[in-house]
């Protein structure tokens, strides 16, 4: 659907924009300038039908995932499933949990397969695969209420690390969550995977019945949403320290076993100004002052 | 499929989308039982609200052509153009590394300031509460009700102490309802015992659910002694009903000197000077600035010696908002009648020459040790530089008054700021822009960190970038900075 899709340089001459329905992506790759132009070529090219691709097995991938469903065909679909898959015995989870990471690495790996590339990122919105070759980093900034832009943490992210994918869920943010945290950011070793884990996470972080949590089932906003009935958290009122607290507690024992079997490498849970860190100590609180604008404390 | 839903075919996804909901993409919207297109990102109410930002439902798509020159045209609508950026994603994730850290550092700061407050005027001679009471913002104490102006009542809110020296919420509710007053959004605040006042930078208040139209042409007094002349020949007598002075006619210098004779008026209140009398009401939200709905109640018994039948009364507010006209009987009692129209002209007049009542909001900050310290080794120096005028302070690109005496403590009007100048921190502490602008021989002799002096050049890129973060999608603030001067 090459006509539907739209694709552009933004204005800075070195990020590709790509949007397609749902998928809205902004991609830079760094290296030599003939490279870097493979590359791009590689991502447009495979940009092109991805969503055709999902739409055709969209029925099967907004079911909730069962270790005994027949696998999608599709790559990216098949990304998605693989994702979900370790959650799905103990919890409520669909594939499309990690459609946007799943989208960002097939794009990254189309445009790895053509080009040698220093370092490279595909964001889709907010969902990130990355690749850094040796001795490359990134440094990316957090931001828990994307209606008040301000960083509230920072981390560095090195070759050296195994993290390739960073993921945030939260019931501010595009898709539903079934939790109350404003933001869960995951980082783990591929998009997908962070992306499934981040709705896991956001999703614990709850305040079962709370009163001033209003909840409606996902299907009376969008009637063909993947979560169905599920009541999905609309509003959060302002709670106690102790009930922050408490929910984050809920949210970082899931953070931790996900920690302990592998599935990722650290987490941030903010909720209501507050942010705990499981996991490696890249995810920093925002002082020491965040890398790109120079805050000092007055 | 429910009946009020609608399929959009936008795309192969071929969402359901119930009325005032968006599809998965953000970008599509059900507004009336239609498909519409919407800026990505923007929720479907406040953009149809607002009007602009519904743009045609199909929109020619511009394919990237291969080349990695930049194209001149792009962006459409700025609306349209932040959308695209993962910064405004309602993902919390942005990639800062475009430029990998090290060629962002900048001469202008970002500064976290605890010791932080709005200096608020509203215009407005109605009462909003006694001095020094509270005014709260989400059920918590965010300041205090300072003096009375001539005009307006100045509040005061923030400070530390309601940021970090009280509770959690105190300290949240003060820095959401600073944060939004300082972007020029509004904010309901209700005051202890007092009325409930919507204010917004630039705009008019809202005292107790009624829009404020003008400040009053002058007290009481003043009143009379302006319109004395108009009112001469015209009336017997006139009585300018105000919380602060009110003024009456005959007994007023400037009747006296027109020779218009005793009428036996008596006011209730406190007399100060002939014709001037302090508190003839309690304060409230009515007739100029007080508490009284039937303005005969400010009046005792006419003096029988010296009134008489047919003396006609004009009772005024300082707004000319509320007016009433009277003539006495035979038993020397007032009747309301008719306002005679050559009288109705001063009334008018009154209005006229009142001023658009609006509300002003000035952030205060004190950029302390440690943040002077950001921009040199010395930061007494940074002071001193700035006391002799070497050095000029700017908000966001606004110009600051600077407090005399120790520290660098200024204010500057806010809606002479760019949209969303303010951000916060959970401390919670907001986080404002200032800018040191210096010679760079001047810098270097204060102590600068002159290894970190970039050409703007290299910084331009970061600069755009910047001012996406800093763009505001929700802001209702009007493209033009200073609205109310060209209503005059």
């Amino acid at each position: 659907m090459k006509h539907r899709a739209q694709i552009r340089l933004l204005p800075d001459g070195r990020r590709l924009h790509l949007q397609d329905g749902p998928i809205d992506l902004i991609v830079e790759a760094f290296g030599e300038s003939a490279e870097i132009n493979k590359a791009y070529g590689a991502c447009v090219a495979r940009f092109e039908g991805v969503l055709d691709e999902l739409c055709v097995e969209l029925t099967l991938l907004r079911k909730a995932c069962c270790v005994h469903d027949v696998w999608p065909n599709g790559t990216v679909a098949r990304r998605m499933a693989a994702a979900v898959m370790p959650y799905a015995t103990e919890y409520f989870i669909t594939p499309m949990a990690a459609v946007a990471g799943a989208v960002a690495e097939e794009i990254l790996a189309a445009m790895l397969g053509a080009a040698q590339l220093s370092r490279a990122y595909v964001n889709d919105g907010g969902d990130i695969a990355l690749h850094l070759s040796a001795g490359e980093k990134f440094v990316v900034g957090m931001v828990d209420r994307p209606d008040q832009p301000s960083l509230f943490g920072t981390t560095t992210l090195s070759s050296s690390d195994p993290v390739r994918g960073i993921a945030t869920s939260g019931w501010r943010g595009r898709s539903f969550s079934l939790g109350i945290a404003d933001a869960v950011t995951v980082l783990a070793d591929r998009a997908a995977a962070s992306d499934a884990a981040a709705t896991i996470i956001a999703n614990a972080v709850d305040l079962p019945g709370h009163p001033a949590i209003v909840r409606v089932p996902a299907c009376e906003l969008a009637p063909d949403s993947d979560l169905g009935a599920h009541l999905v958290t609309q509003n959060v009122g302002l709670l106690s320290a102790l009930e922050v607290d408490r929910a984050l507690a809920s949210g970082i024992a899931t953070a931790k076993k996900l920690l302990r079997i592998g599935l990722i490498r650290s987490a941030a849970l903010n909720l209501q100004g507050d942010t705990l860190v499981v996991g490696m100590q890249e995810l920093q609180p925002v002082s020491p002052p965040a890398h790109e604008r120079i805050l000092l404390h007055a | 499929m429910p009946d009020d839903s609608i399929r959009c075919d936008a795309c192969p996804v071929l969402c359901y989308i119930k009325p005032g909901r968006t599809g998965s993409c953000d970008r599509y919207g059900n507004h009336d039982g239609k498909l519409v297109r919407l800026d990505p990102h923007v929720v479907l109410d406040r953009a149809v609200e607002r009007g602009d930002s519904v743009v045609p439902f199909l929109e020619r798509s511009r394919d990237w052509d291969g080349t990695l020159v930049s194209h001149g045209e792009t962006f459409v609508t700025a609306i349209g153009a932040g959308t695209t950026y993962p910064d405004y994603k309602p993902a919390p994730f942005i990639i800062s590394s475009q430029v990998d850290g090290v060629d962002m550092v900048t001469v202008v700061t970002e500064g976290i300031f605890s010791y932080c407050g709005v200096k608020m005027k509203i215009d407005t001679d109605r009462h909003l509460g006694d001095e020094c009471s509270t005014v709260r913002s989400q059920g918590e104490a965010v300041g205090h009700v300072t003096t009375s102006e001539y005009g307006s009542q100045m509040l005061s809110l923030g400070g530390v102490r309601h940021l970090t020296g009280g509770s959690r919420h105190e300290g949240t509710a003060t820095c959401d309802a600073l944060l939004q007053l300082s972007n020029g959004n509004a904010v309901e605040l209700r005051i202890d015992d007092g009325a409930k006042v919507v204010v917004q930078a630039g705009k008019p208040p809202i005292v107790d659910g009624v829009q404020e139209e003008r400040m009053r042409v002058g007290c009481g007094s003043a009143t009379i002694g302006m319109f004395a002349k108009q009112w001469f020949g015209k009336v017997d007598d006139v009585v300018v009903v105000d919380d602060h002075i009110t003024g009456v006619l005959s007994e007023h210098q400037a009747g006296k000197l027109l020779g218009i004779p005793e009428t036996g008026i008596k006011l209730k209140g406190r007399r100060s000077t002939p014709g001037r009398y302090f508190q003839v009401a309690d304060p409230g939200t009515s007739w100029g600035g007080t508490n009284i709905d039937d303005p005969l109640s400010i009046l005792g018994k006419f003096n029988s010696k010296k009134a008489w039948r047919g003396l006609r009364l004009l009772m005024v507010s300082t707004t000319g908002e509320h007016y009433a006209y009277f003539e006495l009987d035979e038993d020397l009692k007032p009747r309301e009648k008719t306002l005679p129209s050559n009288l109705s002209l001063s009334v008018a007049r009154i209005k006229e020459n009142c001023e658009p009542a609006l509300c002003t909001v000035l952030f205060m900050g004190g950029a302390g040790g440690s943040l002077r310290a950001g921009v040199t080794e010395n930061p007494v120096r940074l002071t001193h530089s700035v006391r002799d005028a070497l050095t000029r302070v700017t908000c966001g690109g606004a110009p600051v008054y600077v407090w005399p005496g120790g520290g660098i403590t200024f204010m500057a009007d806010v809606t002479r700021m760019p949209q969303n100048a303010f951000g916060y921190v959970p401390t919670p502490a907001l986080v404002a822009p200032i800018e040191f602008t210096l010679k760079l021989s001047d810098y270097a002799e204060l102590g600068g960190y002159m290894e970190s002096v970039r050409p703007l050049d290299s910084v331009v890129s970061e600069s755009e970038k910047r001012k996406r973060i800093a763009a505001h999608v929700e802001n209702p603030w009007p493209l033009e900075s200073r609205p109310q001067k060209k209503k005059k």
